[in-house]
């Protein structure tokens, strides 16, 4: 189908995005890669009047690495990110992660931040995000702010972002030793997950990112505390059942998924070796 | 209506369209070039394939004011330069295609992976870089084939 018929535009700054977006209110929506703002807008699922381009914004773009902190601004591309030799070498869970996002065609347009402040429940970078302990940069009216990872994603497809406040870019804390897996159980080659895992392991503390599994993206703390004691994979994997919420849906009955989830962690840090 | 100036095929174009309108049937009802298809319609099936700026996109998910300033390629331009006959030729001489819908999409995706294809690509790697273009009627088999085909004579000095 066809889109209604809206305006665009595209600032030449930051702040002129954001007062576009104060003044329009709920009417205007941004657009960044377009990937999931377009196809939800040509099966007319959403129709704002005006779309805000903040495609080209030089100040969300760029990788950088300073004071063991990797910031990745909001509009990389998915392709730009997942081939940049800082991803790569300090955060190759993320690199890794981008491989099983949609296809070549779609990671050459989607943002590592429209994919984030999309919030969609069954996305990789959201659960890359959370078992990374990263830390969201947002821009509003008021000036920035940072959000942490773990109160970032609130419901399904919302987030803590003010309607008004752009996503800007996104730290990554890098610390040494750190062990990282991830694996995602789909149907077909770039399809969303049934079920999919995120996990980090740094000094004292394991993380472990999920989705597929319910509203949002989230942490699975009781079977990651078990693990963080050196207990057993196995009393994980039963912790597990206490972590996720139950949730069916018509690619995985709630049994199924727990059981596909148990797979996923004993896959992944099962490789890591001693448990 | 917004007014852009974008090069397709080399060729510069200016136009005056409606912001709605995406980069395929921009292509397609205002320049002419049909061979860029459409499917789905939301970035599922790869018909739309093509260039923006050297990366192949999805004509349907990029809207035309969004290529304001940017250099298109369509399946016309790779085939009229000749960069892609071999691939075209391989195409035909294996039965790659029945309808031939899919084709234009496959064609630039195919491509894609020739141009970018590491030393040790094989089969797996071609299936991966295609997964995102959907053919209804020949199958995937003799596209593959097709590909590798491509991409073994390319090697070959
Ligand atoms: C066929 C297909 C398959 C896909 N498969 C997957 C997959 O397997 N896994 C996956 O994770 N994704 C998948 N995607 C989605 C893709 O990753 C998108 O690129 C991503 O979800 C959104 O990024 P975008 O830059 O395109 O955002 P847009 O579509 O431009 O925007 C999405 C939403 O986020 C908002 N937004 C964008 N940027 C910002 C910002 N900086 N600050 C505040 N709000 C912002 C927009 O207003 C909009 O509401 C798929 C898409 C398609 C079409
Ligand atoms: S028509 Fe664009 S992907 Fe199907
Ligand atoms: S040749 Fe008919 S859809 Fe592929």
């Amino acid at each position: 189908m066809k889109a209604a018929a809206f305006d665009y535009i595209r600032p030449e700054t930051l702040g002129a995005a954001i007062t576009l977006l104060t003044r329009h209110g709920p009417d205007a929506k941004l657009i960044a890669g377009g990937q999931s703002l377009l196809p939800a807008l040509n099966l007319r699922l959403s129709a704002p009047g005006l779309l805000i381009d903040i495609g080209r914004l030089a100040a969300l773009r760029g990788i950088t690495l300073a004071d063991r902190t990797l910031h990745i601004g909001a509009g990389c591309t998915h392709a730009q990110v997942m081939t940049h030799p800082l991803i790569q070498r300090h955060a190759p869970l993320i690199a890794r992660a981008l491989a099983d996002v949609a296809h070549p065609a779609i990671r050459a347009r989607g943002t590592f931040g429209g994919s984030l402040a999309n919030a969609d429940p069954a996305a990789e970078l959201p659960a890359c995000a959370l078992a990374l302990d990263a830390v969201m940069h947002a821009q509003g009216p008021a000036g920035p702010r940072r959000i942490p990872a773990a109160e970032f994603f609130t419901a399904l497809f919302e987030t803590a972002l003010a309607p008004d406040e752009v996503l800007t870019g996104v730290d990554i804390p890098i610390q040494g030793d750190t062990q990282w897996g991830f694996a995602e159980l789909a149907r077909r080659t770039g399809d969303y997950a049934m079920v999919g895992l995120a996990a980090v392991a740094r000094p004292g503390t394991i993380r472990l990112g999920w989705f597929s599994v319910g509203q949002t993206a989230i942490l699975a703390h009781r079977a990651a505390a078990t693990l963080t004691e050196g207990g057993p994979l196995e009393a994980a994997c039963t912790a597990l059942a206490d972590d996720l919420p139950a949730h069916d849906d018509p690619q995985a009955s709630a049994a199924m998924r727990l059981h596909l989830a148990r797979v996923l962690l004993r896959r992944v840090v099962g490789a890591w070796g001693g448990r | 209506m917004t007014s852009i100036t974008l090069t397709v095929n080399g060729e510069p174009i200016t136009a005056t369209i409606p912001a709605r309108l995406h980069l395929a049937d921009f292509l397609r009802d205002h320049l002419g070039l049909t061979g860029t298809h459409l499917g789905c319609e939301h970035g599922v099936c790869g018909a739309c394939t093509v260039r923006l700026d050297g990366a192949i996109v999805r004509g349907c998910l990029v809207l035309a004011v969004q290529a304001d300033g940017c250099t298109v390629e369509t399946i016309e331009g790779v085939s009229d330069s000749g960069e892609v006959a071999d691939l075209q030729h391989a195409f035909a001489a294996r039965n790659a295609l029945q309808c031939g819908y899919c084709t234009p999409g496959m064609v630039l995706t195919a491509q894609d992976f020739l141009l970018h294809a590491p030393a040790d690509a094989d089969r797996a790697a071609i299936r991966e870089h295609l997964s995102g273009n959907y053919c209804r009627c020949t199958g995937y088999e003799a596209i593959i084939d097709a590909v590798e085909t491509t991409l073994n004579a390319r090697r070959t000095p």
